[in-house]
């Protein structure tokens, strides 16, 4: 039988290897699944992670697709680390959107040069008000915030559905469920002439950057690495818990705040029921695939990016369900939660127990 | 009036059979204290396997038992990476819950707005008949007796069996109970499985009775809303009962509204279970006292032997 | 009264050879033997650290041998697990119990209980042994209101329901008061001559001489000798547990009575965030710069809940309650005590202390980083911060590989080493530890006692709350005793002896009227 023993220290090695090891096994059931399904489990697997890459803007569309997830998994990496779960992010990221569309929507015709400041900082606001409020019900009525964060998710989701659906509808719109398009001064510069490729791609690694940083320099970031490893140390070196949980939220909040507001305004043009096609829970496994380190969720957003235009891809090419997007980042997640028991211990096989007595 | 009451009676008890069978579970899980958040996965994946099976086969028991198995099977994917990996169980709950949403979408894709047979209505004939009381009382299906039926036993077991005594050490000291010989993983496992197993029950009950049809995420949130109330009952299973009948109510209030033209916007409306969630958690949860003295010791924490 | 199976096999109950145990990094048994005779009270002596633990852990199945043979009444056996163990007739009270907090004493006693038969009518029969044996004990109530003591009883009451025919004791002693002692060892001689050997771990050498007929003594993982203890003195059997001539720290001039106080406790009053915790009540005391205090008491009455409200864990209400150098800090959080030069040592060194997880820098940083300045416009500071950690490392002969190993990787007491150097290279007028030697190996202990010293005689004044009696007559200039919440008025070390303020640790009835005891307990000791 297979034995787990204890390393007793963590072994350098596995800590960059297991991420890898998590992805080919991923890589690995998710062909076996497409076999039980009756595809073809090379043919699938390399649908749904090579052929977006080979088509023509594969990497912009990559990017695009990237830049909240990273955005979202950077924030999320902060709050990890100080055991403060906040799991709705897409609420977060919605009420951004919506704070930010309703200034576009208001003030269509101010300059570009003012509006669009206003409509990130009125992203980043309503993100950190949505998870500003999570961590004030914690704090204060020491609510679960993996309850409340989800359940506003779902609360923001119904306000965006009834502004869309209700008085900010657009009336020439035919009646569909979507407001009018923003004006050109709301939509977020691009960095390439006619493509969608916004402003966002290039704030999502800088922001990254900013915040390991911050983790891993300063005072504040050591204070969040030793309250998620040992509260009660916390709390002997004299750090604040509270104020922590409640910039552990903002920041993470606030960021998806701004990736809401920079996809609404830099991808779509306007504001529709259907504004997160689950960044939310994806962003999660961005967080521990980058091994909660806000560099490492740069590649982990790319590769996650690359599921949905897989996921796409083999629904246009292979007629696939794109619920396998879900899938695959069900079992990735799985993986990477999974092989982490390397990091401090070893698997040995052990060939019988001894008899009892 | 009358006939509002009963209607309104008869839809709580249904609206609340899921949230009841799914916290029940819940419930059994984290008093061994294994906190597993994928029970929303878990009702998705027992919701379509129990309206496929149901639908190709044409028989509702078939389903119902595909349900408990699809549940069950996906709770023990939890049990490997959270208890033997010991992976931590927040982050897997996730996982579990993820996985469940596309394994549930990815199956369901052929389902999505055919029929299914239905679990019929219990008619006890006399009984039923009965007016107001018969309906409300003796006129629902299997599933929601079985419910209570469940709620019971395992209500019994905690407080009158010595099955019950050592899951309840399990989850208030492992350390101890490995000390006294107890297989901490194994109770575990059998207590995160049966977890499972209810919330495949209850996801069979949305797809097969509650509203007997398939669609995506048709759970919405209702796995969440379970975890919370095993919070908001503070680990007694009677109070599981009245707050699955609270959101209940809530959730046929939310509709019901909705259908008289209120001039209430229905989105909003629909919230409102939601809201009622992070109002009834704040509201229990600020009495520290109750949850700390309630709550399993080792919910949540990673059990490793030491030899 | 046990009932006992008559035929009985000649030769020893228990012979165990060659016992040996390797963890990473640690030969915790090599080559070990021990016999345990028949009606026989067998101590089993060791300094904290010389493997006594881990070798009963193999006797009742909780470790598994690398090597070794268990002679069990005259057959080999193997103990893959405590289950295996009782049906031996074998039990064991833990030095930590293994109780379940939010269950009753009968619900946790059915726990040990493996069959449905032996649970039956088992309310009546905890009542009949508990009386029976002087173990009073109320069956409904639930384990995280009942005292230390009374834990215990439950887990001996729990073994003795299965009819042991050895019960190990793994140092009962550490958690109770000098009378619950005296109970205890009637008990057990009780066992003893109804034919229920007893293994009686400790390093308390006066009560191994009193009570236990044979001693099998372990050093560093290994047999060093078997003896009567009776015939052996206190000085002699400390000799071969040890291997040295007993170190003291050299004795300190005493401190001038005019030397200003640097930290005063006004009527400190609390109520414990932790529900199963102790209430801290009217406690007043002042310790000059230059003097020891030292705080005696039970594990359990309080200790805690001090240090937390000294160190500024916890807020100790008034601003006035705690003064430090004259500045009112009741009201401040850890780090502006640590402003004003006030440091602390908490007892739990993983996970409070210290994070096992973060490097040894980390961890000088953790408490280090006002005091010495290792912070420069919110970014920190990290050639100074490893400056400081080798400085400690370096100054206080810690064990390591140097300031990047990881806390965990430290033994205990290398660890403790680093944590109050860590404190004292800080320049503390006021430095509060809790258990400074706690699970530390004796040259550790020395180290950290002379460092102590040391401080105090820059002119710090220290207090140390310590369960160790003999620590403290070592250390303290004064000793004063908490117990239920409350602190006595102290005595100075010269006035006090064991007994006087053994009796003080007794309970909350003899601290209620503590300015009588204690003029009673200074008769005595002149």
């Amino acid at each position: 039988m297979l034995k787990i023993e204890a390393r007793g220290y963590e072994s350098k090695f596995w800590r960059y290897a297991s991420p890898i090891l998590a992805l080919l096994l991923t890589g690995a059931t998710s062909g076996l699944i497409f076999a039980a399904m009756d595809r073809p489990p090379v043919l699938t697997v390399y649908t749904f992670l090579i052929v977006p890459l080979l088509e023509q803007d594969g990497f912009q569309a990559l990017a695009v697709k990237a830049a909240p997830l990273i955005m979202m998994g950077v924030g999320l990496s902060l709050a990890y680390r100080a055991n403060v779960w906040n799991i709705g992010t897409d609420g977060q990221f919605t009420l951004g959107a919506i704070c930010g569309g309703g200034i576009a929507l208001a003030f269509p015709d101010a300059p570009s040069l003012a509006l669009f400041p206003a409509i990130v900082a009125g992203g980043i606001i309503g993100g950190m008000l949505n998870g500003g409020l999570v961590a004030w019900l914690r704090i204060r009525f020491n609510a679960n915030e993996i309850l409340t964060s989800l359940m506003f998710a779902y609360i923001t989701q119904y306000l965006l559905v009834y502004l869309v659906t209700g008085p900010w509808r657009d009336p020439e719109g035919f009646g569909f469920p979507q407001t009018a398009l923003f004006s050109d001064n709301a939509l977020a510069p691009r960095l390439i002439e006619d493509t969608n490729v916004h402003i966002g791609v290039l704030l999502a690694p800088l922001i990254a950057i900013a915040l390991w940083v911050m983790l891993e320099k300063t005072l504040l970031g050591f204070q969040f690495r030793v309250l998620g490893q040992a509260t009660r140390a916390a709390r002997f070196a004299g750090f604040n818990e509270n104020r922590l949980v409640w910039v552990a939220m903002l920041i993470s909040g606030g960021l998806a705040g701004l990736a809401g507001v920079l996809e609404a305004t830099g991808t779509l043009g306007q504001l529709t029921t259907t504004l997160s096609p689950g960044y939310g829970f994806t962003a999660i496994i961005v967080s521990f695939l980058g091994r909660l380190n806000p560099i490492g969720v740069i590649p982990a957003g790319l590769l996650l990016a690359l599921t949905y235009l897989g996921g796409d891809a083999a629904q246009i090419n292979l007629g696939l369900p794109n619920a396998v997007t879900g899938i695959f980042q069900g079992i990735l997640l799985f993986y990477l939660l999974g092989c982490d028991i390397l990091l401090l211990n070893r698997i040995r096989w052990v060939r019988s127990k001894p008899k009892a007595a | 009036m009358t006939e509002l009451l009963v209607a309104f009676l008869v839809s709580t008890v249904a609206a609340a059979t899921p949230l009841l069978l799914a916290a029940t579970g819940e419930l059994v899980a984290e008093k061994a204290g294994v906190l597993n958040l994928g029970v929303e996965g878990m009702m998705l994946a027992g919701a379509i396997a129990g309206f496929a099976t149901a639908n190709e086969t044409g028989v509702t028991t078939l389903g119902v038992l595909a349900a408990l198995l699809a549940g069950t099977a996906l709770a023990l994917l939890f049990a490997v990476v959270s208890l033997t990996l010991q992976a931590n169980q927040t982050a897997t709950g996730l996982a579990l819950t993820i996985f469940g949403r596309g394994f549930s979408a990815l199956l369901g894709a052929g389902y999505v707005g055919i029929p299914a047979p239905t679990l019929p209505k219990l008619h006890i004939p006399l009984l039923s008949d009965i007016p107001i009381l018969g309906p409300v009382v003796f006129g629902h299906d299997i599933l929601v007796y079985l419910s209570f039926a469940i709620l019971g036993a395992v209500a019994w077991c905690f407080r009158s069996t010595h099955l019950g005594l050592i899951l309840r050490a399990v989850g208030d000291s492992h350390d101890a109970a490995h000390a006294l010989g107890y297989a901490v993983l194994p109770i575990r496992y059998a207590a995160v499985a049966f977890g499972g197993a209810l919330a495949g029950l209850a996801g069979a009950y949305m797809s097969l009775a509650y509203t007997p049809l398939w669609a995506q995420d048709m759970t919405a949130g209702r796995g969440w809303v379970a975890v919370a109330l095993v919070t908001f009952a503070a680990w007694r299973p009677f109070w599981l009962l009245i707050g699955a009948w609270f959101f209940g109510a809530l959730m046929y209030l939310s509709l019901y509204v909705q259908a008289l033209g209120v001039a209430v916007p229905s989105a909003l409306l629909s919230a409102l279970p939601y809201i009622g969630t992070v109002v009834v958690l704040v509201l229990i949860s600020r009495d520290r006292r109750l949850i700390r003295l309630h709550r399993p010791a080792m919910l949540g924490r990673p059990f490793q032997a030491r030899a | 009264m046990l009932v006992r199976n008559e035929s009985i096999a000649p030769g020893p109950l228990l012979a165990m050879t060659g016992m040996t145990k390797q963890y990473p990094g640690c030969l915790a048994n090599d080559q070990v033997s021990l016999t345990v005779e028949r009606n026989q009270i067998h101590a089993l002596l060791g300094e904290n650290g010389a493997g006594k633990s881990t070798l009963v852990k193999m006797i009742y199945g909780v470790v598994k041998p690398d090597a070794g043979e268990i002679v069990w009444e005259g057959q080999k056996v193997t103990v893959p697990n405590p289950g295996a163990a009782q049906r031996l007739g074998i039990g064991m009270v833990f030095q930590h119990f293994s109780l379940f907090e939010a269950l009753t004493v009968t619900e946790n006693i059915a726990l040990g209980l493996a069959t449905a038969k032996e649970r039956v009518g088992l309310r009546g029969r905890i009542l009949q042994i508990s009386t029976e044996y002087g173990l009073p004990l109320d069956p409904d109530r639930v384990v995280h209101d009942l005292s230390v003591g009374e834990r215990q009883r439950i887990e001996i009451v729990r073994c003795l329901l299965q009819n042991p025919k050895l019960l190990i004791m793994d140092e009962p002693t550490s958690v109770l008061t000098p009378s619950e002692v005296q109970k205890l060892f009637v008990t057990l001689r009780r066992l003893a001559s109804e034919g229920c050997s007893i293994l009686y771990i400790s390093h308390k050498l006066e009560e191994v001489r009193a009570l236990c007929s044979a001693a099998t003594i372990m050093r560093l993982g290994r047999n060093v000798a078997r003896c009567a203890p009776a015939e052996k003195t206190v000085k002699e059997l400390a000799e071969i547990m040890i291997n040295m001539d007993l170190h003291r720290p050299t004795p300190r001039p005493p401190v001038a009575s005019t030397a200003p106080p640097r930290l005063v406790v006004d009527r400190l009053t609390i109520r414990s965030h932790n529900q199963f915790g102790t209430d801290l009540k009217d406690i007043s005391l002042s310790i000059a710069g230059g003097e020891i205090l030292g705080i005696a008491g039970i594990a359990g009455n309080g200790q805690s809940e001090l240090m937390d409200a000294l160190s500024g864990e916890i807020s100790a209400g008034k601003p006035e309650s705690v003064l430090i150098d004259g500045v009112a800090a009741g009201h401040m959080g850890p780090a502006d005590r640590r402003r004003i030069r006030g440091c602390f040592v908490p007892e739990e060194r993983n996970g409070h202390g210290a994070v096992t997880t973060m490097s040894l820098a980390d961890n000088a940083f953790l408490s280090g980083y006002l005091r010495g300045a290792l912070v420069r416009f919110g970014v920190i500071d990290k050639k100074r911060t490893f400056v400081f950690a080798e400085n400690i490392i370096r100054r206080f002969d810690v064990r390591t590989t140097g300031p990047k190993a990881e806390a965990r990787s430290l033994s205990g007491g290398n660890l403790q080493k680093f944590l109050v150097g860590r404190e004292v290279l800080q320049d503390p007028s006021v430095l509060v530890i809790n258990q400074p030697t706690w699970g530390v190996d004796a040259g550790a202990a020395l180290a950290i006692h002379e460092a102590i010293m040391a401080l105090a005689q820059g002119g710090a004044a220290v207090m140390i709350i310590s369960q160790d009696l003999d620590e403290i007559f070592v250390l303290a200039d004064r000793i004063a005793v908490i117990a239920g919440g409350r602190v006595s008025e102290p005595v100075a070390t010269r006035y006090a002896t064991v007994e006087s303020i053994g009796r003080l640790m007794g309970g909350t009835s003899v601290i209620a009227d503590s300015s009588a005891e204690m003029a009673h307990a200074l008769s005595d000791a002149r």
